[in-house]
């Protein structure tokens, strides 16, 4: 337990430090997190840590953010992307396993050997570049958009990957290959052998070992369709039943179940979990309870890849680095020139231009986290010799070092240079939803469906399930989620939100969204639902910049409906009722400028006199004069009085008799 | 029979002495429709349909109102601008009004004589009507002669506003009963109750 603390805190201790420190560097977080890798790595030795065993562990962050990129690719966008991905992805894989086999064998390896390393180092590190795409909002230019498509590819491709490296298998090569005990992934043709058991990392289980090809493949289009019909069909009933107990880390414990769940049905049936996950996301890209997925999801994710980067830096053997320097680094920048130059001939190819060319060829020049699978694979599948995989899993660890160093050149260097073409592509990277509105009761409905109505997108979070089945039959897109809280706002996109509408209940929650949306996004503009008129002066001094009061429209047209019944003339009873409410708003504003939060008014002075001297004023309104309200409005319709006439005329004649 | 429509226009009938006459005189005349405008539209949303299907009703279109810094109370102005829609009233296939008639009753607070080029409105109060009498043109319709009550702060509750509402009353009967033949109005004529008498005995011999 103390040890199990101990690691925790290190790890924890490293990344609170060195990642902030980055960021304010303009690092980005995931060099924070390999150079915290580093810095620890001498204790993790003294500890005696298997930092390649958590590494594996922590790999389930990419699962988990692939998971969210599906929630935010809706099925229609995969399709749209087809070309892409397989165009794209498909050349990328292809060309640089080719080049990178060419060059080994030109080192003299044998092929089996080279074409093993050449599908190693074809792949690129999805943690890393999805993450810095996110962090710098480049995911939705062309760019980032590309470069998606390739990873997306590259996570597909490493499927047959594993099933073809056996057969590459050459044990008289294998100098060293008595080692080849540590592999965690044998789940390749060996099962026949009894090969599963063969490690510390637990047993293999399969749903798909032994059986027929043809049932294999059942099994696996069967997991599949499990995965798409269980979230377009299950979710909604089951969230639903979640919901309804109102805990909120029920929602948290539902999410990961869901995401592990799936991961494990995909490794059972031999897919990769990331893939599974990806496309369970995209089909619940459209639910109304992505928002909560995602913040729910996010956290662990974040947590998860960090720890990951951690691994990275921590693992990187400076002993042997050190002993080869010259050698390691050569191949390392020899292969992101390689890979970076097959990237830009594909640029070229699928016109991808300007700042998104550079983006795409330097984001994609690194090796990646399934590199270090693949090279473990491998070396227990005795394609690859021990030493040799030292060697490269040194360069890909170094390479997926040196990556963000290529994110800044790119941001600092090569962005600058295309600024205007990025001006006109403004309008095409931006989130179409500006409008966020918390709440989507009788309040909140009406205020979405005039936004709707003139055509203005948005985002609704509301906290009760039965009330989204209402609103779904109906046929509006909302969001399950309590909107108070900062992660789903950050999933609803309150970063490029242009306008906020609370329309929540409870002065607590309104309050505490109000507090922390004017603090943390000043640019949002917020349009706040006041309780009553204490709570008005609450909102004024937080700042929202329209506070409406959720009853006072209703309540000054009972009244006017009221004086028509009554017998008023329907224009009068209109003007009254528009006096009143300027007055009543006259009011508040005089008394907003006096209150004071901190101060309660029974013991606020200003405030206290301030009404005195309203009320006395309104009192001799309504004591001097007949009528409650003195309409400034009426003094239009009065007619002149017959000594006014008269004025004009004798005015008049004056006038008449000057000019003579 | 001539089906009558009176829009009624006065944003501060409290204070109103003659139009208040006038519209209750109206209003209880039988076979006349009678539409207090700050009434049925006091935040002026006005119903375009619905004006149009009454005017399509009815073929005398009757303006009520007291005259406001020579023209009408603004409602009337909302009124026409979106009921008098190209198409319907005027232009390419705007004929609907096409014979029909316009008559307007106002009040006005100056004297017959203020209305004169000595007087202090310079101009016969006629001159100030001109934009509704080529509304009317443009609309293919009659523009009857104004029934005019001047000097309407002035004048006696019990007897000139009296008579002036009881003169309209007839008016409006004897249009809606084909009973009168009004003169074609020119430039300067507008009709005063004590006009409206002769006229209406001359019908009565004839």
């Amino acid at each position: 337990m103390t040890e199990f603390l101990l690691l925790a805190f290190v790890f924890l201790i490293a990344g609170v430090i060195a990642v902030p420190i980055a960021s304010r560097l303009g690092l980005g977080s995931v060099l924070g997190y390999l150079i915290a890798g580093i810095v620890i790595s001498p204790v993790l030795a003294a500890l005696g840590v298997d930092v390649i065993a958590i590494q594996h562990f922590a790999e389930f962050g990419v699962v988990m953010m692939l998971f969210l990129v599906g929630l935010e690719l809706e099925p229609r966008m995969l399709w749209n992307m087809r070309a892409r991905l397989l165009g794209l992805g498909g050349l990328q894989v292809v060309g640089t396993t080719v080049l990178v086999m060419a060059v080994a064998l030109a080192f003299g390896l044998y092929w089996t050997i080279a074409l093993a390393v050449g599908m190693v180092m074809a792949l690129s590190s999805t943690a890393i570049v999805l993450q810095t795409l996110n962090e710098k909002g480049l995911m939705k230019t062309e760019g980032g958009q590309s470069s998606f498509s390739v990873l997306l590819f590259q996570d597909i491709a490493v499927i047959p990957m594993l099933a073809f490296i056996p057969l590459l298998a050459m044990p008289e090569l294998m100098d060293l290959g008595a080692e080849a005990g540590h592999s965690d992934a044998g789940h390749g043709d060996d099962h026949h052998s009894d090969g599963h058991h063969d490690d510390g990392h637990g047993p293999s289980l399969s749903l798909v070992a032994g059986l027929p090809a043809w049932a294999a493949g059942l099994v696996t289009i069967g997991a599949i369709g499990a995965v798409i019909l269980g979230g377009i069909y299950l979710t909604r009933p089951l969230f639903r039943f979640i919901a309804m107990a109102g805990l909120r880390e029920l929602f948290v414990a539902t999410a990961l179940m869901f995401v592990i769940g799936i991961a494990l049905l995909m490794t059972l049936v031999g897919l990769s979990p990331a893939l599974g996950t990806f496309l369970a996301g995209v089909v619940l890209a459209n639910s109304e309870y992505r928002h909560e997925l995602e913040s729910n999801i996010d956290p662990f994710r974040g947590l998860l890849l960090g720890l990951f980067f951690i691994t990275v830096g921590a693992g990187i053997d400076f002993g042997l680095l050190f002993g080869q320097l010259g050698l390691i680094i050569g191949l390392t920048l020899g292969l992101i020139g390689l890979k970076a130059g097959v990237l830009l001939v594909l640029a070229g190819i699928f016109k991808i231009e300007g700042q998104d060319k550079w983006l795409f060829a330097l984001g994609l020049a690194q090796a990646g986290e399934f590199g270090f699978v693949l090279l473990s694979f491998t070396v227990a599948n005795q394609v690859i010799p021990s030493p040799l995989a030292d060697q490269l899993l040194l360069v890909v660890a170094l390479s997926m070092l040196l990556t963000p160093s290529l994110f800044i050149l790119f941001e600092k260097v090569i962005a600058p240079r295309f600024v205007t073409s990025q001006e006109r592509d403004a309008d095409e990277i931006e989130e179409e939803a500006n409008v966020i509105i918390a709440g989507h009761g009788r309040f909140g409905g009406i205020v979405n469906r005039m936004l709707r109505a003139a055509g203005y997108t948005t985002t609704v979070l509301d906290y009760s399930a039965g009330h989204l089945d209402m609103l779904r039959s109906f046929g509006f897109k909302v969001f399950y989620g309590d909107a108070t809280r900062p992660d789903l706002l950050h999933a609803a996109g309150i970063e490029k939100a242009h306008l906020l509408i609370v329309a929540i209940d409870g002065k607590e929650q309104i309050n505490a969204l109000v507090h922390y949306v004017r603090e943390n996004h000043p640019h949002v503009k917020i349009i706040a639902r006041a309780v009553d008129r204490q709570h008005v002066y609450d909102l004024f001094a937080m700042g929202a910049d329209e506070i409406i009061r959720e009853t006072f429209d209703s309540s000054v047209r009972t009244g006017r409906s009221a004086f028509e019944l009554l017998g008023m003339h329907p224009f009068d009873a209109e003007l009254v009722s528009r006096k009143f409410a300027e007055d009543d708003r006259y009011i508040l504003k005089e008394m907003a400028m006096v209150h004071d939060p901190d101060i309660p008014i029974s013991e606020n002075e200003a405030y206290i006199e301030k009404s005195r001297t309203l009320m006395a004023e309104r009192e001799a309104q309504i004591f001097g004069k007949s009528k409650a309200f003195d309409l400034d409005s009426d003094r239009g319709w009065l007619p002149p009085s017959e000594k006014d006439v008269q004025a004009l005329v004798s005015g008049y004649d004056k006038q008449s008799t000057d000019l003579k | 029979m001539s089906s009558i429509i009176v829009y009624y226009a006065h944003p501060g009938q409290n204070f109103s002495r003659a139009n208040r006459q006038m519209a209750k005189t109206a209003r209880g005349l039988d076979g006349i429709t009678f539409v207090d405008l700050y009434a049925e539209y006091p935040r002026h949303d006005i119903d375009v349909d619905r004006e149009q299907a009454r005017l399509l009703a009815h073929e005398v279109i009757v303006f009520q109102f007291p005259l406001y810094w020579y023209s009408t109370p603004s409602l009337i102005k909302e009124w026409q601008d979106l009921v008098l829609q190209h198409g319907f009233a005027y232009g390419h296939d705007g004929d609907k009004l096409a014979g029909k008639s316009m008559l307007v009753a106002i009040t006005a607070g100056g004297s017959y004589e203020a209305y004169t080029p000595k007087g202090y409105q310079h101009y016969p109060l006629r001159t100030f009507l001109t934009p509704l009498e080529q509304t009317a043109r443009l609309c293919k319709m009659d523009f009857l002669p104004p029934y005019v009550l001047y000097s309407a702060l002035k004048a006696e509750e019990e007897t000139e506003i009296a008579a002036h509402a009881k003169g309209y009353g007839q008016l409006l009967s004897a249009l809606r009963d084909d009973t009168i033949a009004l003169p074609l109005p020119t430039n300067h004529d507008v009709l005063t109750a004590p006009d409206l008498g002769t006229l209406l005995s001359a019908s009565e011999e004839g």
